[in-house]
C-alpha cells in the first residue's frame, strides 16, 4: 500500500516479474486491486495484493477487514523523493485499522526511490520518517506497534535485499533452514550460502555468518546469467522443458581464488555459495554433503505441506459451519 | 610570445597534425603553459598518416549530460571560441615535445602483451597506462602516452561518423570501454575527433576516430581535413539517429562522406546504424528500418552497404559491431575450419570464439540449427554484463560452467586475445574431458593467431 505514484507495482514487476528498471516508467496507474499468486513460480507463495494509491477506507464497498484478516506482513511504500507528511498520515491510519483487525501483521515501511539521494541526506529522511511515524502511534497510545524502515531502489539491489527480509520475517521454518546451512557448510568448507529463490531473487536464508551486499549483488547476477544461459540452451528441441530444471548447477570461478558454486535444491530454491579454490578440490566432498543437505531441506518442506493442508481443511469445516459475512467474493476483483 | 630559441609554431607541427591546430579550445588560449587541458591536446608525430599511432584521448564524461530520455537530444554546445579555421596558439609545453627533435621511436612499454587486469580492465581493449588513482578513473594523461604498437601489428582505420548526438561515443564505450548503457548518459558532447586504439585478438589494431558531428566539425571535415581523415580507411561506420527530423541534412552529410571515401579510399566497406531505434514502438521497428535501409542502400550506389538497427538498450548494438569486427579479422576462414574440426573431435553441438575484452563473436560452428538466431549477441550482452558485476568487486571471471538436464555449457579462457563457448548436448560427458580437451586445443590455436611463423592447422600436426 501507500499513496499514489509511490512505486508499488514498479516494485511488484520488479521483484516478481523480472521486469528492468527502466522499463517501469511506461508502467500505467493501477486503478483497482490487483491481488498477484505468485505460488506457482515462486517459493514466496503469498498473494501480493497491489492496491490503487486512491484507495478510501471509508468506502464501504471496500472489505479492509477480510483483506487484512489474511495478512502476514503489510509493506507501505513511501516516496522520499516527495513530500511524505501526507504518506505519513495515510500510514498511521492504515497501521492503525489494521492492527484493530489483526495484531499479528508485520508492518514494513519502506522508503522507496533512495537513487536519488545522497548518503546523508537518506539517512536524515530515514530518521525523521522513524521518528514521526513512532511519535503518530505514541500519540494514538499504541506503542506497542513495531514498524521496520528499508531504504530502497528499483535501481540497485536494495529492494531485493529489502523483500528478503520481509519474507524472512514470515517463514515459519527459517531457524531450521539456517541451522541447516550453518552445518553444511561448516562441514564442507563453504564461506558463505545463500538460499534463494530462483525468480525473484531474494534470499530466503543464510549461514549466520554477516550478509555483505556485494556478494549478495554478485549472487543475483550469476543467478541471471545461468538462468539466461539456460534460457537459450537448455531447452529441449520442441521448446519443452524449463531452462531451471533438478539437475542445474553452475560453477563460476573468479581470478581472486573464489568460486562460486549454484546448485538446484527444490524447484523454486537454489543454493548459492562462495567456496575458495583450495576447498573446491574436494568437490566430490561437498556434492556428497549438499545431497544429504537437500533431503533435509525436502523434509523440512513436506512437514510444511502437511501442516498448510491440514490448517486448509480445517479452515474449509469451519467455514461450512459459519455463513459468509458478506459474501464477498474471494476471486480476484 | 614564442620563445626564439624554438623553432616556429606552425611550420613545427602543422607538418605533424594540421587540423590539431585549429581544434577549438573553448576556453581560450592560455599561452604555453597552457593547463592540463591543453596538455591533452599535443599532437602526435604520424597522426597524420592514416592508421598511425595516435594518442587515446578517453573519453569526458561530464556530470550532467543531457538525459536522453527527454528526447530533446543533446543540446549542441556553444560553438568553439576561436572557431575553425582560426589558428589557435600551439599548445605545447614550454619545451619542445621530444618528437619534434628527436627521430628515435618513444620507448617501448614494459608489458604489451596482457591487457592489465583490476582498474585497468575497466578500459577493456583500450590499452593505456595506469590511471591515477582519483575518483575519476576515466581521464587520461597524455603526456605519458607513448607505446609503439609492433611493427607486426595490422593497423585498421575505422571511421565512426555520424550527426551530433545520433549516439557514437556512446556506442564506442559500450564496446571498447566496459560502460553500462546507463553510464553513456554522462557523455559530453565529442570536440573534433577522437582517436583510440583498440587492440584486438593481438595484432589486430583497431584505430578508430570517432569524429564530432556538429556542423563547423562536418563541414571542417570535407573541406580542410579531408584527405587526412578519409584516406586509407577500412571501415567507415555512419550513424544515423532514427529520431533525427533533420533527414535531408543527414542523407546530404552521408553523401558527402560517401564521396570522401569514393576518391580516397574506395575499397572501404560501408555499414550504416540506424540508431537509437528503442525510441521507436516495438511493432514500427520493422517498418522504419527496412524504410530507411531502402533509402540508404539506394543513395550509396555505387557502394554497398550494409545496414544494421542498433540500440544500446539491447543486444542490437553487439549484433552490429560483431559484423563489422567480422569482416576486420584477416585469417577468419581459417579461425573456422579449425573451429569446426576442434568442434567435431570433442562432439559439441556449438563452438563460439569471443574476442576477449569486448566479448564480441568473432568466429563459430554450430553442428545443427539452434531455435535462437539472436544468441551470439545475447550472450556476448549476458557475459559482458556479469564481467561488469564481477569487477565491481575487483575480480573478473575465468572459466564459467552452467549445466542442466539438457545442455552443459563451458566459457574459458582460450588464447591470450579470445574466450571460447563450448556447448554439449548430451550432459553425460563428464566436465573434465571437455575441460582437458579445451584446455589441449589451446596450444594449436594460439598458433594461429602469431603473425610471423607458418599457419598450422589442427589436421597438420
Amino acid at each position: 500500500m501507500g499513496l499514489r505514484r509511490s512505486g508499488k507495482s514498479s516494485i511488484q514487476k520488479v521483484v516478481f516479474h523480472k521486469m528492468s528498471p527502466n522499463e517501469t516508467l511506461f508502467l500505467e496507474s493501477t486503478n483497482k486491486i490487483c491481488r498477484e499468486d505468485v505460488s506457482n513460480s515462486s517459493f514466496v507463495n503469498f498473494q501480493i495484493w497491489d492496491f490503487p494509491g486512491q484507495i478510501d477506507f471509508f468506502d464501504p464497498t471496500f472489505d479492509y477487514e477480510m483483506i487484512f484478516r489474511g495478512t502476514g506482513a503489510l509493506i507501505f511504500v513511501i516516496d522520499s523523493q516527495d513530500d511524505y507528511m501526507e504518506a505519513l498520515a495515510r500510514l498511521h491510519l492504515t497501521v492503525t485499522r489494521a492492527y484493530k483487525v489483526n495484531p499479528d501483521i508485520n508492518f514494513e515501511i519502506f522508503i522507496h526511490k533512495v537513487d536519488g539521494l545522497s548518503d546523508d541526506h537518506k539517512i536524515e529522511t530515514q530518521r525523521d520518517i522513524h521518528q514521526r511515524a513512532n511519535d503518530d502511534l505514541a500519540d494514538a497510545g499504541l506503542e506497542k506497534i513495531h514498524l521496520s524502515f528499508y531504504l530502497t531502489s528499483i535501481y540497485d539491489h536494495s529492494i531485493f535485499e529489502a523483500f528478503s527480509k520481509v519474507v524472512q520475517k514470515l517463514i515459519l521454518q527459517l531457524p531450521t533452514l539456517e541451522n541447516l546451512l550453518n552445518i553444511f557448510i561448516s562441514n564442507s568448507g563453504i564461506e558463505k550460502a545463500f538460499l534463494f529463490d530462483v525468480v525473484s531473487k531474494i534470499y530466503i536464508a543464510t549461514d549466520s555468518t554477516p550478509v555483505d551486499m556485494q556478494t549478495y549483488e554478485l549472487c543475483c547476477d550469476m543467478i541471471d546469467v545461468v538462468i539466461d544461459i539456460s534460457c537459450i540452451y537448455g531447452l529441449k528441441e520442441d521448446g519443452a522443458g524449463t531452462p531451471y530444471d533438478k539437475e542445474s548447477t553452475a560453477i563460476i570461478k573468479l581470478n581472486n581464488t573464489t568460486v562460486l558454486y549454484l546448485k538446484e535444491v527444490t524447484k523454486f530454491l537454489a543454493l548459492v555459495c562462495f567456496v575458495r579454490e583450495e576447498c573446491f578440490e574436494r568437490k566430490g566432498l561437498i556434492d556428497y554433503n549438499f545431497h544429504c543437505f537437500r533431503k533435509a531441506i525436502h523434509e523440512v518442506f513436506e512437514v510444511r505441506m502437511k501442516v498448510v493442508r491440514s490448517r486448509k481443511h480445517q479452515n474449509q469445516m469451519q467455514k461450512n459451519k459459519r455463513a459468509t459475512p458478506n459474501g464477498t467474493p474471494r476471486a480476484p476483483l | 610570445r614564442w620563445p626564439p630559441w624554438l623553432p616556429p609554431p606552425f611550420a613545427a607541427l602543422r607538418q605533424f597534425s594540421p587540423f590539431r591546430l585549429q581544434s577549438p579550445d573553448r576556453r581560450g588560449r592560455r599561452g604555453l603553459g597552457g593547463c592540463s587541458r591543453d596538455r591533452l591536446r599535443q599532437p602526435s608525430p604520424e597522426s597524420r598518416e592514416p592508421g598511425a599511432q595516435g594518442v587515446s584521448w578517453g573519453l569526458h564524461p561530464k556530470e550532467e549530460g543531457p538525459r536522453r530520455a527527454a528526447g530533446s537530444g543533446k543540446a549542441e554546445t556553444s560553438g568553439p571560441s576561436g572557431g575553425i579555421g582560426s589558428v589557435c596558439a600551439p599548445s605545447s609545453a614550454p619545451r619542445t615535445p621530444r618528437w619534434v627533435r628527436t627521430g628515435r621511436d618513444p620507448p617501448r612499454p614494459a608489458a604489451l602483451a596482457q591487457p592489465p587486469l583490476g582498474r585497468d580492465a575497466a578500459w577493456g581493449a583500450e590499452q593505456g597506462p595506469p590511471v591515477p588513482p582519483r575518483g575519476r578513473p576515466r581521464r587520461r594523461r597524455a603526456q605519458s602516452q607513448r607505446w609503439v604498437m609492433p611493427s607486426t601489428a595490422m593497423k585498421k582505420k575505422v571511421l565512426l561518423m555520424g550527426k551530433s548526438g545520433s549516439g557514437k561515443t556512446s556506442m564506442r564505450s559500450i564496446i571498447f570501454a566496459n560502460y553500462i548503457a546507463r553510464d553513456t548518459r554522462r557523455l559530453g558532447a565529442t570536440i573534433d575527433v577522437e582517436h583510440s586504439h583498440v587492440r584486438f585478438l593481438g595484432n589486430l589494431v583497431l584505430n578508430l576516430w570517432d569524429c564530432g558531428g556538429q556542423d563547423t566539425f562536418m563541414e571542417n571535415y570535407f573541406t580542410s581535413q579531408r584527405d587526412n581523415i578519409f584516406r586509407n580507411v577500412e571501415v567507415l561506420i555512419y550513424v544515423f539517429d532514427v529520431e533525427s527530423r533533420e533527414l535531408e541534412k543527414d542523407m546530404h552529410y552521408y553523401q558527402s562522406c560517401l564521396e570522401a571515401i569514393l576518391q580516397n579510399s574506395p575499397d572501404a566497406k560501408i555499414f550504416c546504424l540506424v540508431h537509437k531505434m528503442d525510441l521507436v514502438q516495438e511493432d514500427q521497428r520493422d517498418l522504419i528500418f527496412k524504410e530507411r535501409e531502402e533509402d540508404l542502400r539506394r543513395l550509396s550506389r555505387p557502394l554497398e552497404c550494409a545496414c544494421f538497427r542498433t540500440s544500446i538498450w539491447d543486444e542490437t548494438l553487439y549484433k552490429a559491431w560483431s559484423s563489422i569486427v567480422y569482416q576486420l579479422i584477416p585469417n577468419v576462414q581459417q579461425l573456422e575450419t579449425n573451429l569446426r574440426n576442434f568442434a567435431q573431435i570433442i562432439e559439441a553441438d556449438e563452438v563460439l570464439l569471443f574476442e576477449r575484452a569486448t566479448f564480441l563473436v568473432i568466429s563459430h560452428y554450430q553442428c545443427k540449427e539452434q531455435r535462437d538466431i539472436h544468441r551470439f549477441e545475447k550472450i556476448s550482452n549476458i557475459i559482458k554484463q556479469f564481467k561488469l558485476s564481477c569487477s565491481k568487486l575487483a575480480a573478473s571471471f575465468q572459466s564459467m560452467e552452467v549445466r542442466n538436464s539438457n545442455f552443459a555449457a563451458f566459457i574459458d579462457i582460450f588464447t591470450s586475445n579470445t574466450y571460447v563457448m563450448v556447448v554439449m548436448s548430451d550432459p553425460s560427458i563428464p566436465s573434465a574431458a571437455t575441460l582437458i580437451n579445451i584446455r589441449n586445443a589451446r596450444k594449436h590455436f594460439e598458433k594461429l593467431e602469431r603473425v610471423d611463423g607458418p599457419k598450422h592447422s589442427l589436421l597438420m600436426r
